[in-house]
């Protein structure tokens, strides 16, 4: 199921230390911004008293991979989804598709490429946990094994359930992601995106493009046997044509 | 008198069009040369909110949709043997073989970076729609440059090869009318994967379907319409007798699209926005009353598909309706959901004009030069005011 992050809203006390070691660990030019832009992977953002992190959520099944007509964009067994910048030529249908509107591009450039999180991917191959995990003293961002993650969430919004909204978000959204997060308001009012579908948006692309090889096949068959009937049909007018005008010798 | 005025027309004398034409593509080049140099920051309005704009929802959703003139006919004439449709047959595929010019230009203008477009030969991702479009324009294209290919090696007397596409036609036309049906539709499959953006009246599980039936509607449209834009152009005489019958194809697609359209609205639950009058309820009868309602009404009776002036209205609306409809599901449709509304810069803008008008300049020099038309090339001058 590989590693993920929970975030912990009634934790969270908006100092931006992750924000700013994400920054650092991944070069990220200018200060950090407080809406996510090609250089910004993560923020915090006030909201309902509370502080709210956006950052790339790494779907289970992510939509943005699954649209990469080139697959720069893949999900790693870790957990991360990662992004392949040499592969990438631009066509940005990853930002249309991705219900969270994560990737972002770099508009400003000539030679541009996406930027969005890829979850210290490189870290995580070294064993470490993610450079925003481990800025955070408050523990609101913590690291660890996904199924860990689900039941220490649980376990919190059991122990005070006063304390909580009786919901895990990304455990269902848009399919499931590995970065979850628990809060005191409901989610929409953090600005999360909370009227996405259970299954994975790739599922409905993918029911049609699977049909593909065998809807040639038919579709090719088909055209072919109506030029053949037609064709046939002219041949015998224009023959019927021929023998009435001359003897008929049957 | 007749010589010497023959030999006059056959001479290039830029008009006013020509000239405005001209203007439009250094304009073009301008804009080019600073979007390559800046960054699409720079000239498009395009934003992190909102990443597709006019070049993804004029140049490539109607250069397509438009094109789709081409496989109709070739189907009509090569695999239901209609021949008689055969006169009308060139100036589609040549229109076909532009739209999609058209299409790849803009391309390279709208990927980040565009001289990467290979890549999709060599990294496959099958899960992607964009990877099925990217292969149905590269494939497309070429069977589109084959089909038209006897035209520009018979105007060179190279007769042999094209003798040999003459006879591979049927092969050919069957490969062009699959690839058509899957590139029409995936790009209705591309918005598939936004179920929770794209607004009610658009969205739909069956977009893939509406996108092909609407642009089979919207290419018989375009059919008639460049055939009245040359008569006008060259002095040609309309042909009716053609156009007439096209008509009541346009009146069948045209009809099925609209209850495929009712029925994915009513299945949304999507009435009710329409009731309240806002923008996208607006913007939606917009498009269906110009681009289906009105085109299916006129041209079901046939004193209207007769008279040639209501025909080539009709046909309009119906281009008209396509051109608003791609534009609704790309643009209108997404606002809402971005958080931000999209107006094209002025520089878009120039792009895909200027685009528009060189493939009109390149078809009226291609219908001077070439034996597009029956009769080969036309060498009458051309008409001192067209409309378009």
């Amino acid at each position: 199921m590989g590693m993920g992050l929970l975030f912990d809203a009634t934790r969270c006390v908006g100092c931006g230390a992750c924000s700013s070691a994400c920054k650092e660990q991944n070069k990220l030019p200018g200060p950090v911004e407080e809406v996510l832009t090609a250089y910004t992977w993560t923020t915090v953002q006030p909201r309902e008293g509370l502080n709210v992190r956006r950052m790339c959520m790494h779907c289970e099944v992510p939509t943005c991979a699954s649209v990469c007509p080139v697959a720069a964009l893949t999900k790693t067994p870790d957990g991360p989804v990662v992004y392949d910048a040499k592969r990438c030529m631009g066509c940005r249908y990853c930002m249309m598709a991705c219900p969270f509107e994560i990737p972002k591009y770099q508009w400003d450039r000539p030679v541009p490429i996406v930027g969005k999180c890829i979850l210290c991917a490189g870290r995580l191959k070294e064993g470490k946990q993610t450079a925003c995990a481990e800025a955070c003293a408050y523990e609101a961002t913590v690291f660890g094994k996904k199924e860990d993650l689900v039941w220490e969430a649980r376990t919190r919004l059991r122990q005070k359930p006063g304390e909580y909204v009786n919901h895990i978000y990304g455990l269902t959204e848009a399919g499931g992601t590995s970065v979850m997060a628990i809060s005191s308001v409901p989610f929409d009012k953090l600005g999360l995106k909370t009227k996405l579908p259970g299954e994975p948006p790739a599922m409905r692309t993918w029911q049609v493009l699977s049909n593909i090889p065998d809807f040639v096949a038919v579709w090719g068959v088909l055209l072919y046997g109506i030029h053949w009937i037609t064709a046939r049909r002219g041949e015998v007018a224009h023959a019927e044509a021929k023998n009435s005008g001359s003897e008929n010798r049957s | 008198m007749n010589a010497s005025a023959t030999l006059d027309s056959r001479r290039f004398r830029p008009g006013f069009w020509t000239f405005v034409a001209g203007i439009l593509f250094l304009a073009f080049l301008v804009v080019t040369v600073i979007r390559f140099s800046k960054g699409l920051g720079a000239v498009t309005n395009l934003s992190d909110k909102f990443p597709w704009g006019l070049w993804i929802g004029f140049d490539l959703l109607c250069g397509v949709g438009l094109a789709a003139g081409a496989f109709t006919l070739t189907a009509v004439v090569h695999l239901f043997n209609l021949h008689k449709f055969e006169p009308i047959v060139r100036p589609t595929i040549l229109t076909g073989f532009l739209g999609y010019s058209f299409v790849i230009v803009a391309l390279l203008l709208d990927l980040g970076q565009p001289w990467r477009i290979w890549h999709a030969i060599i990294y496959w991702n099958p899960h992607s729609v964009m990877f099925e479009v990217a292969w149905c324009v590269m494939l497309y294209t070429t069977v589109l440059a084959v089909e038209f290919a006897p035209v520009v090696l018979e105007r060179f007397g190279f007769n042999a090869p094209a003798r040999l596409i003459h006879r591979l036609i049927t092969p050919l036309v069957i490969l062009g009318v699959m690839l058509s049906t899957l590139h029409q539709s995936s790009l209705g499959t591309l918005y598939l994967i936004v179920p929770s953006k794209l607004h009610p009246l658009w969205y739909s599980p069956m977009l893939p379907v509406h996108f092909y039936v609407s642009a089979i509607g919207a290419g018989i449209g375009m059919v008639v319409l460049e055939s009245y834009l040359s008569k006008r152009a060259f002095h040609r005489h309309l042909e009716m007798d053609l156009l007439e019958p096209l008509a009541r194809g346009m009146v069948v697609a045209l009809g099925i699209y609209g209850l495929m359209r009712m029925q994915a609205i009513h299945r949304n639950h999507a009435f009710g926005s329409i009731l309240e009058f806002g923008y996208e309820g607006r913007m939606f009868l917009v498009e269906f009353t110009l681009g289906v309602l009105l085109p299916v009404a006129l041209m079901s009776f046939r004193r209207l598909r007769s008279d040639p002036n209501w025909l080539v209205g009709s046909a309009f609306l119906a281009v008209l309706g396509f051109v608003m409809n791609r534009l609704n599901v790309s643009i209108t449709g997404m606002e809402a959901a971005s958080g931000t509304r999209y107006m094209p810069s002025a520089m878009e803008i120039i792009v895909s004009v200027g685009l528009v008008a060189t493939g009109m300049a390149v078809f009226a020099f291609a219908v001077r030069n070439f034996s597009i038309f029956p009769g080969g090339p036309v060498g009458g001058a051309p008409d001192p005011k067209p409309g378009a």
